[in-house]
């Protein structure tokens, strides 16, 4: 029992990540057709500026979480006016190997710097503790996490459904070139999409270095998953990436219970299964 | 941008007149001959390995225009599987490469199976996710030895020549990497090899044409796995050990820029590019500068001012031949 309600804590918390990266990999691509590979890295940097700005400028949690994807997103954004926006009108594979290269540089330059061990980063003060429920102890962070994770999914979803500048980029998505008609800078638009989409990983980042390692390589492994959740998803559909990337947390939180030895594959197994089944992906309307 | 997607800038959109590719294979087999007398003969064949491993992936995204992230997957496994019966059941060479080699081709036949459908990005994401559940069949399976890897894979001799003479070794290598080329180019240079570009360029209109896009990509599939096997056992023979990292994405990545640095959609593009990656890799090795921070250069660079990469841009002055 409190094997099992741990288990489906930390698969809460591990799909938390997945359903917010998975966010902003859906925004990016469906705005700008590049299949961001970065996206990991800008996850990475973003835990790895909130633990530089504690070192360098004894800035803590509540400060990182807003400086450290305002910074991400201004470094993406950067790299989307010098380098990405240069491929639009090419092949939509070679976005994805620039991004590709982005995060092995960004990655590389990190690891030749303060190497692969990792440090470790403190959980603001206001949230240290625990609840006991009872049958387990639960770490505040942890639900604040969890909390925070769907109040961001649930604002950019409406950001994206409800407003609009929302409306602005659906129709971008749908006919950019007739939006141009209507007077809206689209490049601008691309580009805000792409430092908006950054900032929400680097977000992800902040919240996830207080209970991983925060290292050059965090965000290596959990972008293959992220991908793997946006297949079974489907890519045109924002909802499909926040159930989903909750629902696969989960599943594998309870797959570390039931079967250990499966946990770090079930999420591509499901993939596969999925891909048979229903190749457009659970949410998605047609691929 | 969301107008028709420009076709993937290669050289294989050129018309043909004289024969570059031939000559290019002849400028590949005097190189590999004659260079052994100067530079580590096992640098030379590392970079045949991986230089198949590119080719294989060529053979999809040059000439199909299909983006594979999961070449690692065969690449590995053929490593396994061939180290494995070569080392336990005492297997010679030929007979243990012959099942490696037909155990990544048969991962192959399953990959394309369900990855080939999708296009583009979910094509990627697809091979890539499955070769990461591959990587993790590896990280756990009893026989592939786990963090150890698989070591002490013996090697044997083949027809007499004992393969633990470097010379012998070196020889037999790059015999097979020549097959590996010649079966490269008899693929691209047949109708098969045609349909396939027309389906790079227009999938649509190859089906309008009477013909199914999709077994098509399915068998160039199948071909390059074949193609990324090979690699895989060879490697493990030369350094007589299959290991996680010959499984993981990286590896996939390795293949995908060898490719594109040398020239997608250029026969001899990738195997310039293993040359270039594996000579730029043992030079860093020495100064100290990570090989992952040169590989993100190489992408960068590659895909905004030189796509067509080394070969391609070089295809830049065939003219000057005609």
């Amino acid at each position: 029992m409190v094997a099992l309600s741990g288990q489906l804590i930390l698969g809460l918390i591990n799909g938390s990540f997945y359903a917010l990266l998975s966010l902003g990999l859906a925004i990016i691509f469906g705005l700008l057709r590049v299949a961001n590979f970065a996206h990991g890295a800008q996850f990475m940097l973003g835990a790895f500026t909130a633990l530089l700005l504690l070192r360098y400028l004894n800035l803590g949690y509540w400060p990182s979480l807003v400086l450290s994807p305002l910074i991400v997103a201004g470094i993406a954004i950067v790299f989307e006016r010098l380098m990405l926006s240069r491929l639009y009108h090419l092949h939509h594979l070679y976005g994805m190997l620039l991004t590709f290269g982005f995060a092995l540089l960004a990655q590389g330059l990190l690891l030749d710097r303060y190497g692969s061990s990792g440090a470790p980063y403190p959980p603001p003060e206001l949230l240290s503790g625990g609840i006991d429920v009872g049958f387990m102890y639960i770490p505040i962070y942890r639900l604040w996490v969890i909390v925070a994770a769907i109040v961001a999914c649930a604002a950019t979803w409406l950001v994206i459904e409800k407003t609009k500048l929302g409306s602005y980029l659906r129709a971008a998505t749908e006919n950019p070139d007739l939006l141009k008609t209507f007077g809206v800078r689209v490049p601008l638009l691309l580009t805000a999409t792409y430092g908006a989409g950054a900032g929400l990983a680097a977000f992800a980042g902040v919240m996830a270095a207080p209970i991983y390692q925060v290292s050059p390589m965090m965000g290596a492994d959990i972008i293959i998953v992220v991908f793997a959740v946006i297949v079974v998803g489907g890519m045109g559909s924002l909802s499909g990436a926040i159930f989903t990337g909750f629902g696969l947390g989960v599943l594998e939180g309870l797959t570390k219970v039931f079967y250990p030895q499966g946990a770090n594959s079930v999420i591509f197994a499901v993939m596969a299964l999925v891909l048979l089944f229903r190749p457009a992906g659970l949410f998605g309307k047609d691929a | 941008m969301n107008k028709q997607a420009e076709t993937m800038q290669t050289a294989a959109t050129m018309p043909r007149r004289l024969n570059l590719e031939i000559v290019g294979i002849v400028l590949v087999a005097v190189f590999f001959l004659l260079t052994p007398i100067y530079v580590y003969p096992v640098f030379l064949m590392k970079a045949m390995c991986y230089a198949i491993l590119g080719m294989s992936v060529n053979l999809l995204l040059g000439y199909a225009g299909m983006l594979s992230f999961g070449h690692a997957a065969f690449f590995a496994i053929s490593a396994y599987i061939f180290g494995y019966v070569a080392k336990e059941f005492h297997f010679g060479v030929l007979p243990s490469l012959f099942i490696g080699v037909a155990a990544g081709t048969t991962l192959g036949v399953v990959f394309a199976a369900i990855a080939v459908r999708r296009i583009e990005f979910y094509f990627a994401m697809t091979t890539l996710a499955l070769a990461q559940l591959v990587y993790f069949f590896c990280v756990q399976a009893p026989f592939t030895g786990g963090d150890d890897g698989l070591q002490g894979i013996p090697r044997g001799e083949i027809f007499g020549f004992s393969l633990r003479d470097n010379t012998n070794l070196y020889v037999f290598v790059l015999a097979i990497f020549m097959l590996c080329l010649l079966f490269t180019y008899r693929v691209v240079n047949s109708p098969f090899g045609e349909i396939l570009m027309a389906i790079r360029e227009n999938s649509d209109r190859v089906r309008s044409l009477g013909e199914n896009p999709m077994s098509y990509k399915f068998i160039a599939f199948v071909l390059s796995a074949f193609l990324a096997s090979i690699g895989g056992a060879l490697k493990a023979l030369v350094f007589q050990i299959a290991a996680l990292p010959d499984a993981h994405w990286l590896m996939s990545g390795d293949g995908v820029l060898m490719a594109l640095v040398g020239g997608i959609g250029t026969l001899i593009g990738p195997i310039v590019g293993a040359l270039f990656i594996v000579a730029a890799q043992d030079g860093l090795a020495q100064i100290g500068i990570s090989v992952v921070v040169l590989q993100g250069v190489l992408f960068i660079a590659t895909v905004l001012m030189f796509r067509k990469g080394i070969i391609g841009e070089l295809a830049r002055f065939k003219k000057w031949f005609e």
